[in-house]
């Protein structure tokens, strides 16, 4: 029996509400099947599963919030073998390669033991019954989970009214209202945090994009509208090849160390029309081609404003990519997202004067060319400014060879 | 004015010595010295050689002379340098100066007063720094007190020199450089008690336990919390036998929470015995498991970094009261 938990999607996610079942008991699922919708302060995710099984049993009933960590469901698994697997808890809810991304901390996760009886406080169970409350469906939100005495103090209060089977659309507007104010919440914890625990340093570095935009364009003019590459994605491309080639800047750092991440899923901050910001993850970014970046890019704006982003995305970023010019700042100085160690930011690409070569050999003159200003802000921690700057020296050179990035 | 717990410790001996003939100080390095701590500091001259008596470096035999005088009429106060020390005379405390009115059928009474510096933090290592006092509160016969204030450091003398039996009185070392604002005159101090806790902050949300040196890092704990939205009530023990356990039920009913603060290792603590009388009597009003904040369970180290790492701090107070209410917190990813 595997046990399907609810994901940290992200380090400032404490709990979810489960939104919607997709499978039901008895359903046969697969390996990155997406399985339930999970709202949390940020956006609904799909949650995908990553085991081949059955479902055997559903846990947590819609419209319940959990923690992090808890159990949604069991899984039999594909073999029809029942036994518990201990072990196969984790990968359920990490992606392969980013196992600690999303290993639930121990502080805030269940006890070990698997299905123990719910935990409830001698106060809040002798609350409970003198008040008639039904504790099975009262959440708990104090240690490990259990029910306390303000738990049920806001079931008794509470209307009562069963969970509905799915979130009606009426419900829907309020629920974004509420979570445009929760997202502020979140992003209040997740930037503080930042600032209180990551001794940021940052790099800024003016980059020439002649080259690669001469390229992009002539590579654009043989293609259809919807087919043409932005320069935002040849910067994505870039960051992921350096990212891959300085390890340094790609992973997370965790109790104490630095831990590299294996593959390099380049967040990409989003603003949302409510307000507020996501950071989800192109996975994989050093081994897509452009074409397959951009399509990447498009969709996952899409989801992101229409609020239905992946687990995997939301936990995955092992580097953030903000880009702030098409508001029209030259340059964007980023904070990084905990635990990551990295953050690039872009700024407007315009034409600016540049001291060029000249038109004789040797020679310099003053010409007019299209650049853009990156900026690298990096945990002092995990990396130090001359690496710092090779990584964002790189980036230039990326951007200075554009078949490198078409690969 | 300020008064710091030295001069009150100072000034409670001293007006004792003056209050009652009877009274005499003993210990090493209580007369030429002043005393290690400077708490006798010039009282060899004002008393004379009788009354306050350097004694050699040998605590089985000091504390026994000690219990000696009790029983033949006198008032003793006897200095152990430090917690550590009085290891070597645990025989004539426990089987002796405890054990007599019990085996005498109440014949004889041993009125004996054994003052003792305890606790870490200033770097006197791992011989001379640890807190032994939760050892003393298993002991029936004799009264433990742990003054934790400038107040009670002056006024927990005279009752503990009033009692018909043994009393012990730990003094934190980090606290004799302590001082409050008393009245304009120091003399003005006057007698606690040495009976009961005391709620030195009152609050609604958790309580913390705690006695002696741990005070001062309880009370910051709940100022910070207090900025978290966490009013936390502070009980100081003062007296860690018998226990309070009436000032501490009465606090837990409130807050349904509770952190035990206590220098001393973990295993066998006073921390453990607070924590079981609350199980015991106010389990069904608790809303989260008791948390404790103690030492590290290794000999106090001497290293400055590491002494501070080995002991209760204010920064892993407040993570455990947030832990009581579900908040992971510190290291939280």
């Amino acid at each position: 029996m595997i046990e399907f938990t609810m994901p940290a999607l992200g380090s400032d996610m404490d709990e979810g509400t489960l939104d919607q079942w997709l499978v039901k008991p008895g359903d046969t699922v697969h390996r990155g099947q997406i399985v339930a919708v999970v709202e949390t302060t940020k956006a609904a995710v799909e949650i995908e599963c990553w085991h081949d099984g059955t479902v055997d049993e559903l846990l947590v009933p819609v419209g319940t919030t959990v923690q992090v960590g808890t159990p949604l469901a069991t899984l039999r698994e594909a073999d029809g073998s029942a036994t518990r697997e201990p072990a196969a808890r984790a990968p359920l809810t990490v992606a392969p390669g980013t196992a600690p991304a999303r290993t639930p901390h121990p502080r805030i996760s269940p006890p070990e033991a698997p299905g123990h009886r719910r935990f409830v406080s001698p106060a809040a169970r002798r609350l409970a019954a003198s008040l008639r409350i039904e504790l099975d469906a009262v959440p708990g939100t104090g240690p490990q989970g259990s029910v306390t005495i303000g738990d049920v103090e806001r079931a008794a209060t509470a209307p009562a009214a069963a969970p509905p089977a799915a979130i009606p659309e009426a419900g829907r507007a309020a629920k974004a209202a509420a979570r445009a104010a929760q997202m502020r919440t979140s992003i209040a914890a997740a930037m503080s945090r930042s600032k209180r625990e990551i001794p940021h340093y940052y790099l800024a570095h003016e980059i020439v994009l002649e080259t690669s935009l001469t390229w992009l364009t002539a590579r654009n003019a043989q293609r259809s509208i919807d087919e043409r590459v932005l320069p935002a994605v040849m910067l994505l491309k870039a960051v992921g090849l350096a990212a891959q080639r300085f390890g340094e800047f790609n992973g997370f750092w965790r109790d104490g160390g630095f831990l590299a991440a294996t593959g390099v899923h380049v967040g990409v901050g989003i603003s949302l029309r409510g307000g507020g910001l996501v950071a989800p993850a192109i996975h994989d970014v050093p081994d897509k081609k452009l074409d397959q970046l951009m399509d990447d890019l498009t969709d996952l704006v899409a989801r992101a404003r229409a609020g239905s982003l992946r687990s995997s995305e939301m936990s995955d970023p092992t580097i953030t990519v903000t880009n702030l010019g098409d508001q029209g700042v030259d340059t964007v100085f980023g904070v990084i997202y905990p635990q990551q160690v990295a953050l690039v930011g872009f700024g407007r690409p315009a034409p600016r004067v540049r001291v060029i070569a000249g038109d004789v050999e040797g020679s310099r003159g003053i010409g007019i060319v299209t650049t853009v200003n990156a900026t690298l802000a990096a945990d002092h921690r995990a990396s130090d400014g001359h690496r710092g700057a090779l990584f964002l020296t790189a980036i230039d050179e990326l951007l200075g060879q554009p078949d490198l990035l078409e690969k | 004015m300020k008064t710091t717990y030295r001069t009150a410790v100072h000034d409670a001996i001293r007006d004792a010595l003056r209050d009652d003939d009877r009274v005499v100080l003993m210990g090493e390095d209580v007369g030429r010295y002043g005393g290690t701590y400077a708490a006798s500091k010039d009282l060899l001259a004002e008393f004379g050689p009788d009354r306050v008596r350097d004694t050699p470096l040998s605590e089985l035999g000091f504390v026994g002379v000690g219990i000696g005088a009790a029983l033949g009429g006198l008032r003793p106060i006897v200095e152990v340098m430090t917690v550590n020390f009085s290891l070597l005379a645990l025989d004539q405390l426990v089987n002796t100066a405890a054990a007599l009115r019990h085996m005498s059928g109440g014949q004889f009474s041993v009125p004996l007063v054994v003052r003792m510096a305890t606790g870490a933090g200033r770097q006197l290592a791992a011989q001379h720094s640890h807190s032994l006092e939760p050892w003393y509160a298993h002991i029936p016969g004799i009264t433990v007190v742990a003054p934790a204030t400038v107040e009670d450091a002056y006024g927990m003398l005279g009752p503990a020199l009033a009692d018909p039996d043994p009393v012990v009185i730990f003094e934190h070392v980090q606290l004799y450089n302590t001082s409050s604002d008393t009245s304009a005159d120091g003399d003005q101090l006057t007698p606690t008690s040495i009976s009961g806790a005391a709620v030195r902050r009152p609050g609604t949300d958790a309580t913390l336990i705690t006695y002696g040196g741990s005070l001062g890092k309880a009370l910051d704990a709940a100022n910070e919390l207090a900025l978290a939205g966490i009013d936390c009530e502070v009980i100081d023990l003062r007296v860690l036998r018998p226990l309070d356990d009436a000032t501490i039920f009465e606090s837990v009913r409130k807050t349904h929470r509770a952190v035990v603060v206590d220098e001393a290792w973990r295993s066998g603590s006073l921390a453990a015995e607070v924590t079981a009388r609350i199980m015991e009597g106010a389990f069904y009003d608790l809303d989260a498991p008791i948390a404790r904040v103690c030492s590290a369970e290794v000999p106090i180290p001497y290293a400055k970094h590491l002494e501070d790492a080995a002991l209760p701090q204010t920064a892993g107070i407040v993570a455990a009261v947030h832990g009581l209410f579900g908040e992971p917190f510190g290291d939280r990813p």
